[in-house]
C-alpha cells in the first residue's frame, strides 16, 4: 500500500471514528494541538488502526507519534 | 435495543438479573458450566417476551471470552452493557489458606472482570455509550471471616470500577459497584438456620435477601435514568453496612 493510500484511510478514520471535519485532517496537522483529540482518543485512533489495518501496535512505537504524518508513517511501516 | 452480557448468569444473582433485563434488553446469559440451567434462563426470557441466548463463557480464560463476546456481537451486533457477576467463593480462615485457592478466586472473580471488561470496551468506546456493573460483596467492604480471597477480590473490583469510570466517563460510559450483603443463593445455603437467625439479627429490615432485590438495582443502574451516576458503590444489603 502506498504511502497516500493509508493516508486516505487515516483520514477517513479521524473523520468517521472521532466526528474531525476532513479538512483539518492534513499530514502536518497535530494530534493533541490541531485536532484536539485527548489522551483516551489517541487509544481509539489506535484502536481503530489495528482494526482496520489487522496489526498490533505497541505502547512504545506510539512515543514518537505526534502528527497525523507520523501516524501514517508507522502505520505504512508496518504493512 | 440494548444487549447485555450476564456472566454467570445461570444461577442465583446473575439469573434474576438476566431475567430482570430481559424485560427491556436482548439479554445474553454467559454460563460456565451449566449450560442446561442457562437455557433454562433464556426459555424463560422468550416466554415472558424478550430475546436472549444462552453463551458459553470462562472469564479465567481470555479467548473463551473473546469467543463469547464475538457470539453476542453476531447475534445482537454488540454489547452495549456489561455485568461482571460471575464469581467462585473458596474459604477459609486466613492462616490455614492455601495460595491455590487464594489465586482461582482473584482470577476469576477480579482478573475475571478485567478480561470481560476491557473486552467490553472495546465496543462501548466505538459506540459511545456503555453500562459496566460489578456485582461486588459487603465482604468487598467489610471483610469477611473466612473469605480473606474473596473479600480482597471483590474490594479489587471497586478500584477498577472507579478507575474505569474516570477513564471512560467521557465516553458516556459509567461503572458502578453493587455490594449484596446475604442473598438467598447456592453461594449461602450452607449457612444453617442459626446462622442466618444471626445474620438477619444484624440487618435493618429483617430478611435475607432475594435475587431480585439485586436485579432491581442493576436494571436501574443499566436504564437511561441512571446516565450521571458513576464511580460508585451501592450496597444492597438490608442496612448490614449502615
Amino acid at each position: 500500500m502506498e504511502v497516500n493510500e493509508v493516508f486516505d484511510k487515516v483520514k477517513n478514520l479521524f473523520v468517521d471514528e472521532l466526528g474531525i471535519e476532513a479538512e483539518k485532517v492534513t499530514m502536518e496537522a497535530k494530534l493533541e494541538e490541531d485536532l484536539d483529540i485527548d489522551s483516551l482518543g489517541i487509544v481509539e485512533v489506535v484502536m481503530a488502526f489495528e482494526d482496520e489495518f489487522e496489526i498490533e501496535i505497541d505502547d512504545e512505537e506510539l512515543t514518537d507519534v505526534g502528527t497525523v504524518g507520523q501516524a501514517v508513517n508507522l502505520l505504512h511501516s508496518k504493512l | 435495543m440494548k444487549t447485555v452480557l450476564v456472566t454467570g448468569g445461570s444461577r442465583g444473582i446473575g439469573k434474576a438479573i438476566a431475567k430482570n433485563l430481559g424485560l427491556t434488553c436482548n439479554v445474553a446469559v454467559g454460563y460456565s458450566n451449566s449450560k442446561e440451567q442457562a437455557d433454562e434462563v433464556v426459555d424463560e426470557i422468550k416466554t415472558a417476551g424478550g430475546n436472549a441466548i444462552a453463551v458459553s463463557i470462562d472469564v479465567t480464560d481470555q479467548n473463551s471470552v473473546d469467543e463469547c463476546f464475538e457470539t453476542v456481537e453476531d447475534v445482537y451486533s454488540s454489547v452495549d452493557i456489561l455485568i461482571n457477576n460471575a464469581g467462585i467463593t473458596k474459604d477459609n480462615i486466613f492462616p490455614r489458606l492455601k495460595q491455590e485457592d487464594w489465586d482461582s478466586v482473584i482470577d476469576t472473580n477480579l482478573t475475571g472482570s478485567f478480561r470481560a471488561s476491557q473486552r467490553a470496551i472495546k465496543g462501548m468506546m466505538k459506540n459511545k455509550w456503555g453500562r459496566i456493573i460489578f456485582i461486588s460483596s459487603v465482604a468487598g467492604i467489610s471483610g469477611n471471616t473466612g473469605q480473606s480471597n474473596y473479600a480482597a477480590s471483590k474490594a479489587g473490583l471497586i478500584g477498577l470500577a472507579k478507575t474505569i469510570s474516570k477513564e471512560l466517563g467521557s465516553r458516556n460510559i459509567t461503572s458502578n459497584v453493587i455490594a449484596p450483603g446475604y442473598i438467598e443463593t447456592d453461594m449461602t445455603s450452607f449457612l444453617t438456620d442459626e446462622q442466618k437467625e444471626d445474620i438477619i439479627e444484624q440487618l435493618s429490615i429483617k430478611r435475607v435477601g432475594k435475587p431480585e432485590d439485586i436485579a432491581n438495582m442493576v436494571s436501574f443502574l443499566c436504564s437511561d435514568e441512571s446516565e450521571y451516576i458513576t464511580g460508585q458503590v451501592f450496597p444492597v444489603d438490608g442496612g448490614l453496612t449502615t
